[in-house]
């Protein structure tokens, strides 16, 4: 009965309806493409405006080229800017790795007096306004007499890498099984040995997450560094001093570059573990 | 013995640099706050007093722009919590073996500088982008309403600059809710809504607690969305005080409104973090 009902409304429903079944069914599809189309709209204006003919200021289409790709460093300043950061991103990388990731070990692994307190001063620097960290360190240093420049800003980006890399080691520490070292104990491995062939390997995905973390933090700062760095300039400081009087189009190309080299980086690292899970 | 020092020692190095540069500076930046001009001295000379005054002079003169980095960053928060979501319920539920990718997917745009981000963002909402033709040819904006310079601009640069902030913590906290707490709801005949009330919401609580926080907290202190999108209209308390420490070198007023920030938003997340019941944060 019901079905030959159904058979008789069948080709007199009308595509609005159609579509709006489709729509019910592929709602969250139709979301998540909307969202990443969000998400990516100024990330393909500016690998688009990367191949653009534009002279000096990069505001308006003027033609397709390849030159600015051929010769990225053509601006004056854009690849010193660069040098800087990706210096300054390294330096901070295995600084902030290293201690952070020796502290998320201290927090992670043991009980001992003060780790609540502990916990607390990891927290903290996430929760204090970048602004406030990059005035209270300049204002620090005019204190002691020290000028802002390359080190001063090292120093800063370290301050606020640190809280990043703990909570990702930890979480990474926090997912482990503890049966596996438990194990490599049974088979008389000591406490170094299980440390080194057991504990470490397990734990260093979450260490070069932390690392990669790390870096693109320190790379794409612009708060603190405008507060840190005084006459160096960064690639983040370059662009914003530029957008002024107009970005050059080789900003765009080394941006762009910066995206598919990180993703590149990314899905590797993805395949890799795939690999290893097999 | 060995063992009782273990951590100790693990935190020593790490701790050491943060006392020196992160607990000294804010001590630092308290003296700062409270001192005056050298009388007779060159702009930029302040001697070390007890001005308390300081910091009701600088709240009194910038209000407004505190007020509006805090409304600001709570419409952007919300806003950022709407749209994240439902991407972290989809990508946590809906992507199957994709979901790897989704993730990176979430991630990807933060690889390209933020701040050329937020300048394409104004040339697109600007004369020569795409969208306000397209609005006016539509009817939705009058010819003479733009979007750049605008509060609008500078909420939604906020909303989309700390997006990922949101959705990372959001997945991460929907992703441990296993499937079977909401088929079992269903089960016993809640429909989709209640069983999102009722199971979904309450168990992505940290999630929420988290994301609202990493977006609140940088959103409430950022300067470059309002300097880059705005006009001094939507001038927030960030810009007062860079431009206090490099235009204007008034430390002791730059580092009174800093204070100031700080202790807000420690205030404020110290109650929302009660209120929302969930003390494992980090």
């Amino acid at each position: 009965m019901s079905k030959k009902i159904a058979e008789a409304a069948a080709p007199t429903i009308s595509p609005v309806i159609r579509f709006r079944r489709w729509f019910g069914r592929n709602l969250i599809r139709v979301y998540m493409f909307l969202a990443f189309t969000y998400l990516f709209i100024p990330v393909a204006y500016t690998f688009a405006f990367s191949f653009n003919d534009s002279g000096k200021s990069n505001l308006v289409w003027k033609g397709f080229t390849l030159s600015n790709w051929q010769n990225p460093c053509g601006a004056p300043e854009v690849c010193n800017a660069l040098v800087n950061s990706i210096n300054i991103g390294l330096i901070v990388t295995v600084f902030s790795t290293i201690l952070g990731t020796m502290i998320a070990f201290a927090i992670g692994r043991h009980k001992f007096r003060g780790r609540s307190t502990s916990n607390l001063l990891i927290f903290l620097p996430m929760a204090t306004p970048e602004i406030v960290l990059g005035a209270s360190l300049l204002s620090l240093f005019l204190t002691f007499h020290i000028n802002p420049g390359f080190w001063p800003t090292v120093i800063a980006h370290v301050v606020f890498c640190i809280s990043f890399v703990v909570v990702t080691v930890k979480a990474r520490i926090a997912s482990l099984d503890p049966r596996l070292e438990q194990a490599a104990m049974d088979l008389y491995a000591n406490e170094f040995q299980t440390f080194r062939r057991v504990t470490l390997p397990l734990v260093a995905p979450g260490i070069a997450g932390a690392a990669l973390l790390a870096f693109s933090l320190s790379f794409d700062d612009f708060i603190i560094t405008n507060f840190n760095s005084g006459t160096v300039i960064t690639f983040p400081k370059f662009v914003y001093t530029a957008a002024a009087r107009g970005i050059p189009a080789q900003a765009n190309v080394i941006a762009s570059g910066m995206f598919f080299l990180a993703l590149a980086i990314v899905l590797a690292g993805q395949i890799v573990n795939r690999r290893k899970a097999r | 013995m060995q063992k009782i020092r273990t951590p100790y020692l693990l935190l020593l190095p790490g701790f050491a640099f943060l006392f020196t540069f992160f607990i000294l500076p804010i001590v630092n930046l308290a003296q700062t706050s409270t001192q005056t001009p050298i009388s007779g001295g060159d702009t930029g000379q302040y001697e070390q007093t007890l001005r308390f005054q300081n910091y009701i002079d600088a709240f009194i003169e910038n209000r407004e722009q505190f007020g509006r980095s805090f409304v600001y960053a709570l419409i952007a928060t919300l806003l950022a919590l709407a749209i994240s979501y439902p991407l972290a319920y989809a990508i946590a539920f809906k992507s199957g073996k994709y979901k790897n990718l989704f993730l990176v997917l979430v991630i990807a745009p933060f690889f390209t500088s933020f701040i050329l981000r937020t300048v394409a963002w104004k040339q697109i909402l600007g004369e020569e982008g795409f969208v306000v033709p397209t609005l006016r040819t539509i009817g939705i904006i009058s010819d003479s309403t733009t979007l750049t310079s605008t509060s609008f601009a500078v909420v939604m640069g906020m909303t989309y600059n700390f997006l990922p902030f949101m959705t990372l913590p959001l997945y991460a906290s929907i992703d441990r809710i296993d499937p079977r707490t909401l088929e079992a709801s269903g089960d016993l005949y809640a429909n989709g809504f209640t069983t999102f009330r009722k199971v979904t919401l309450p168990l992505s609580m940290p999630g929420v607690v988290a994301g609202t926080l990493l977006t609140f907290i940088p959103a409430a202190g950022d300067y470059v969305n309002a300097a880059i999108l705005g006009s001094p209209n939507t001038k927030m308390i960030g810009n007062v005080i860079e431009s206090r420490y490099f235009r204007i070198v008034d430390y002791p007023t730059a580092a009174a409104l800093s204070f100031t920030l700080m202790a807000a938003i420690l205030i404020l997340v110290t109650l929302y973090i009660r209120k929302a019941g969930t003390e494992e944060l980090v």
